[in-house]
C-alpha cells in the first residue's frame, strides 16, 4: 500500500492521528481551519498555526469504489469503497479515507451497496505502511 | 480597433498530425517533430521563419530540442503550460498573446505523447504522491477517474446526473468517431446498452466514461491575422482566450472548498466571454476536454450553455449529436478519437471552421475549444471570417 507523504506541513497531523485524536491545522491569528496544510493562512497570511481538536463526526459527502486496473495492493482487495467525509464542524473540510467495519478491518470490510451520501461516520485511527492514519467507521 | 487587444488578432493557419494508435513505434521527440512539420507545410510556412513555441509542462521533448530538429529560426518566445490537459488551449492562448505584442511572427504550439503504449501517470507512486495526493491516494483514490468519480456521484446525488446522461455523452463522440477514419474508434458503434453494461473502472463511472490511451502527436501554427490571410488556408481567428485556477482550487481532487461541482471552466469561461464579442448562444459548434465523460455537462455549466446543475439534462434529446443544440467534439474527442492531453480538441476546431470536418457543422462559424475541466484550465474561441 502507499504510504502517506509527510511533509512539514502535514506532519502533526500524522503526530496526533498516532495519539488518536483528529486534529486541524489552524491559524494561530484568524481561527481559519485549514485542509489540507500549508505554510500561510490564505485569508490574513499569517505563518503561525495551532492544531485544533476536531469531533471526529462527519457525514458522507460522496464515495467511489475503484475496481481494476489498480496498483497490485489495492486490486487485491477491490471493490472497495474511497469515501469523502465532511466535518461536522465546517462542510468545507472534507477527508478522504477508507470506511471501515472495525479499526482493524481491511478497506473492503464495508459492502460499498450499503453506504449512503449523507450516513454519518466517526473517525477510527488505524495503521498504514507502518503511519497512523485516519479512518472512518458507520455512526450509529 | 479590436476591444480587447488579443481578439482576433493572431490565427491558426495551420494543423498537423500524426496517425492515432494505441502503439506506434516512433518516439514522441519524432512524432513531435513530423507533427510540425505537417502543420507547417499545411500553412504554407517554411520552418526557419518559426520563432516561437509552446507546450504542455508535461511534454517529454523541450523548444531547444524540436527547435533543432524542425529548422527553426531564433526563437524569442517560448512558453510552457502545466496541470497536464488544462494547459491544451493555454498553447494557443499563450502565442496568440505573443504575436499580438509583437514577441513572435510565427508560433508553433505541439502535443507528442505516447499515452497508448507508454506507461500511466498514476502508476508513478514517487513522483506523483506529494501534496495533495497524500491525503487521498494512499486510501486507494488512485487514479484520475477515481477523483472523478467521487465528483460525479455527488453530481448525480445534488442534481439528477444519471448513468444515461453520461452515456449520451460517451455515444455523442463515437458517433463522430465512428465517421472519422481517422479516430481509434472509427467503425465500433456504441449503444446506450453497451454503455450501461459496461464493467465499472471506478463506480459510477464505467469503462466507457474514461478516454482512450492513445499515442500520437498534433501541432498548430499562429500567425498574425494579417498574415494568415495569405496562407494557404483560410485563417481560424483566436478570438478570445482564456485561463482559470479558481480561489481555493485542488485540482484534480477539488474537495475542500464551498462548491466542488463548480470547477475552473467557471472561471475560464468568465474570462474567455469578457473578452469576446460573442456569447454561448453563438457558438456554433464545440470541442469540449473529455478525459471523462462527466467533464462535459460540468463544462456545459461552467461555459454558460446551460444553468448550475442542468447539465446532464441537457445532454438529452441528441442536443450532443449532429443537428443538435450544441454538436461537441466532431472528431470523436479523447473518449472516442484519440487522447492526446486534448490537443486533437484544437485541429478539429480549425477543421470546423475550414469546412473540411468528417462531421461537419453546415455553415459552422465559430468554435468553443476547451481545456480539462477539473484542474487549472484554459479555452479558446475560434471562428472564421
Amino acid at each position: 500500500m502507499l504510504k502517506p507523504f509527510v511533509d512539514a506541513d502535514g506532519a502533526p497531523f500524522f503526530e496526533y492521528a498516532a495519539q488518536g485524536e483528529l486534529r486541524m491545522q489552524t491559524c494561530a491569528r484568524c481561527g481559519e481551519v485549514l485542509f489540507p496544510p500549508r505554510p500561510m493562512c490564505p485569508r490574513c497570511q499569517s505563518t503561525e498555526f495551532a492544531w485544533k481538536r476536531m469531533s471526529g463526526r462527519g457525514h458522507i459527502w460522496s464515495f467511489a469504489v475503484p475496481r481494476p486496473p489498480l496498483l497490485p495492493d489495492y486490486a487485491a482487495l477491490a471493490p472497495y469503497p474511497v469515501v469523502v467525509v465532511e466535518l461536522e464542524e465546517d462542510r468545507r473540510l472534507r477527508l478522504v479515507g477508507n470506511l471501515v467495519a472495525s479499526p482493524e478491518a481491511g478497506i473492503d470490510s464495508v459492502d460499498p451497496a450499503t453506504i449512503e451520501i449523507g450516513q454519518p461516520v466517526r473517525v477510527v485511527f488505524r495503521e498504514l505502511e507502518g503511519l497512523a492514519v485516519a479512518a472512518w467507521t458507520p455512526d450509529e | 480597433m479590436s476591444p480587447t487587444p488579443l481578439q482576433d488578432r493572431a490565427a491558426i493557419a495551420g494543423i498537423g498530425q500524426t496517425e492515432f494508435a494505441k502503439h506506434l513505434e516512433l518516439s514522441e521527440k519524432a512524432l513531435a517533430c513530423r507533427a510540425i512539420a505537417m502543420a507547417l507545410d499545411d500553412a504554407g510556412i517554411a520552418a526557419h521563419e518559426v520563432d516561437a513555441f509552446a507546450a504542455y509542462t508535461m511534454e517529454a521533448t523541450d523548444e531547444v530540442e524540436v527547435a533543432k530538429a524542425v529548422g527553426a529560426g531564433d526563437v524569442t518566445f517560448f512558453s510552457r503550460v502545466g496541470f497536464g490537459g488544462g494547459g491544451s488551449c493555454a498553447t494557443i492562448g499563450h502565442l496568440a498573446m505573443a504575436i499580438a505584442t509583437g514577441q513572435a511572427e510565427v508560433g508553433v504550439a505541439w502535443r507528442s505523447r505516447k499515452r497508448g503504449s507508454g506507461p500511466r501517470p498514476w502508476t508513478d507512486t514517487v513522483n506523483q504522491l506529494p501534496t495533495p495526493a497524500q491525503w487521498t491516494r494512499p486510501f486507494g483514490l488512485l487514479r484520475p477517474v477515481d477523483e472523478i468519480a467521487v465528483l460525479a456521484r455527488r453530481y448525480m446525488h445534488e442534481y439528477g446526473l444519471t448513468r444515461e446522461h453520461l452515456g449520451n455523452v460517451a455515444i455523442a463522440c463515437r458517433n463522430r468517431a465512428n465517421a472519422n477514419p481517422a479516430a481509434i474508434m472509427y467503425g465500433r458503434e456504441l449503444t446506450m446498452d453497451d454503455y450501461l453494461q459496461a464493467r465499472m473502472i471506478s463506480d459510477p463511472l464505467c469503462l466507457f466514461d474514461n478516454c482512450l490511451e492513445t499515442d500520437g502527436a498534433l501541432a498548430v501554427v499562429l500567425v498574425s491575422a494579417e498574415r494568415a490571410r495569405d496562407c494557404r488556408q483560410p485563417p481560424v481567428y483566436v478570438h478570445a482566450f482564456g485561463q482559470g485556477l479558481p480561489a481555493q482550487h485542488h485540482g484534480m481532487v477539488n474537495y475542500w472548498n464551498d462548491d466542488p461541482l463548480a470547477g475552473p471552466s467557471w472561471i475560464a469561461a468568465r474570462q474567455l466571454w469578457k473578452h469576446s464579442d460573442l456569447g454561448p448562444g453563438d457558438v456554433d459548434v464545440a470541442q469540449i476536454y473529455d478525459a471523462f465523460t462527466p467533464l462535459i455537462p460540468l463544462s456545459l455549466e461552467g461555459y454558460g450553455f446551460c444553468g448550475k446543475g442542468e447539465g446532464g439534462s441537457f445532454t438529452e434529446d441528441g442536443a450532443l449529436e449532429l443537428g443538435g443544440r450544441l454538436p461537441i467534439n466532431t472528431s470523436g474527442g479523447g473518449l472516442s478519437e484519440a487522447y492526446v492531453h486534448g490537443f486533437n480538441l484544437i485541429n478539429e476546431g480549425v477543421r470546423q471552421l475550414r469546412g473540411t470536418s468528417t462531421n461537419q457543422v453546415a455553415g459552422a462559424s465559430t468554435c468553443l475549444v476547451t481545456a480539462g475541466e477539473a484542474v487549472p484550465t484554459s479555452a479558446v474561441l475560434l471562428r472564421r471570417d
